[in-house]
């Protein structure tokens, strides 16, 4: 990406923003590097709609800065843009046009637009050029919004929700588009979701948002290095949570006691022995279990 | 087609997970010398998974020595690939073993006892196996 310092394809800084007295989102610092497949969860109402609408240029930021390839989307959104494919969780298509129609609609707008990937693409989803998109089936509205957000080939595929309220097949079908997208062409995608188990299988980069606030940024693979799970045995019982470095969440009593926590191995097991616990079981958290704890920290 | 199966609540990393399986068919013959893998992009869409994931799983298998990959034409199981180290075969059998001295501590046994036992489960699975028991047991590349 040309023409700006950091090289970052998106980049939000000290970002806040009221709606009346709710604080959606507050002091969100957040960078997307070409390439990464950037995973934004949280639960809904965390405020990753709202975050993803000010990329889009739809909200000014009330504080902080918002920058996308280096433009700030309120004051240049056609620079923005037309670069961007997006995909709404409403997926807000136009019902009464038919397939064909949407697909020559959305071209005029995107001087990009490749007729025949788009046409390949349109065959693949199993999408008939005459049916009307009121008459599709949610999974095949989603395969549709996508299509429309992709065929221009766009630097920057944003998708919000873009698997919600599907079924496993189509949610399946989504994501392997996804992963198309930046296997073939190395787009950088930014994507929302609530289903933790789908980040965890396509993203390189996990932001959380929580209550409006970034609560871990991090590569997937260092959040998979850094975070354990442990289950520790004491030889008599402990009343309180024990106090180990790192612990993010703990749940037990008496003897045992099962700890989510984060820092290194050695470390950890090293503290554990000085407080006469001896670790019984060790693995690898889920991004699911590492949120949960997190969130309910 | 690469018969292999990634799970993303298991926790394990996802390119260890892939590394591992791989592993696993090389040690098993499932993938011989020579054969050739699919391509990153290929193997990241039938699984998908991140490219990068399959990337990085190639990497760590081309620096063990098990597959390399020829530019431009593609990558390919190694000729005398041995997946394990002895250095690794220790690791990953005592990583095993670790949580069998916990049980078996847990359960009161002495270590005499767990070590009788283990000498009489050899037995038993060599009986049930027969002499093709008797070749290296590759279950255990698995974990």
């Amino acid at each position: 990406m040309e023409g700006h310092e950091s090289g970052a394809v998106m980049e939000v800084s000290g970002l806040s923003r009221r709606f009346g007295r709710k604080e959606a989102l507050s002091d969100v610092t957040l960078q997307v590097q070409p390439g990464q497949v950037f995973g934004l969860v949280g639960e809904n109402g965390a405020g990753k709609t709202t975050l993803i609408q000010h990329l889009l240029g739809a909200y000014t930021a009330q504080s902080g800065t918002v920058r996308v390839f280096g433009i700030d989307p309120v004051y240049d959104p056609t620079a923005v843009l037309s670069r961007i494919g997006y995909l709404s969780e409403d997926r807000d298509l136009p019902l009464w046009m038919r397939v064909g129609e949407l697909m020559r609609y959305t071209q005029a707008f995107y001087p990009n637009w490749d007729e025949v990937y788009a046409e390949r693409l349109r065959e693949e989803f199993g999408l008939p050029t005459s049916a009307r998109i009121k008459a599709l089936s949610r999974g095949e509205k989603a395969k549709a919004g996508l299509l429309v957000a992709v065929a221009h080939r766009p630097d920057l595929l944003m998708l919000d929700e873009p698997s919600s309220g599907l079924d496993p097949v189509a949610r399946q079908d989504i994501l392997a588009a996804v992963v198309r997208t930046v296997a073939e062409e190395g787009r950088t995608v930014v994507f929302s979701s609530h289903l933790l188990e789908e980040v965890e299988r396509v993203a390189d980069h996990v932001a959380m948002i929580h209550e409006g606030r970034v609560a871990l940024d991090m590569p997937m693979d260092a959040i998979k290095a850094t975070h354990h799970k442990y289950v520790i045995r004491w030889p008599e019982p402990r009343p309180e949570r024990p106090d180990l470095p790192g612990v993010i969440h703990a749940a037990g009593e008496g003897r045992e006691w099962g700890v989510l926590c984060e820092g290194e191995e050695q470390a950890f097991a090293q503290a554990v022995r000085a407080t006469g616990g001896e670790i019984v079981e060790s693995s690898v958290p889920t991004l699911e279990a590492i949120f949960v704890a997190r969130v309910s920290a | 087609m690469l018969q292999i199966a990634i799970n993303e609540s298991e926790g394990t990393p996802l390119y260890l997970q892939l590394v591992r399986q791989l592993k696993h068919q090389i040690a098993t013959g499932r993938l011989a010398p020579g054969d050739e893998l699919p391509s990153v992009r290929v193997l990241a869409q039938q699984l998908v998974i991140n490219p990068n994931t399959v990337v990085r799983a190639y990497r760590q298998l081309d620096e063990a020595g098990l597959i390399y990959t020829r530019r431009g034409s593609g990558t390919y199981v190694a000729d005398r690939a041995s997946p394990y180290s002895d250095a690794e075969r220790r690791r990953i059998l005592s990583a095993r073993l670790d949580t069998v001295v916990v049980e078996s501590r847990n359960l009161g046994y002495s270590m005499e006892q767990v070590v009788d036992l283990l000498r009489e489960r050899d037995h038993v699975l060599r009986v049930e196996q027969g002499p093709a028991g008797q070749q290296e047991d590759t279950r255990d590349g698995r974990s």
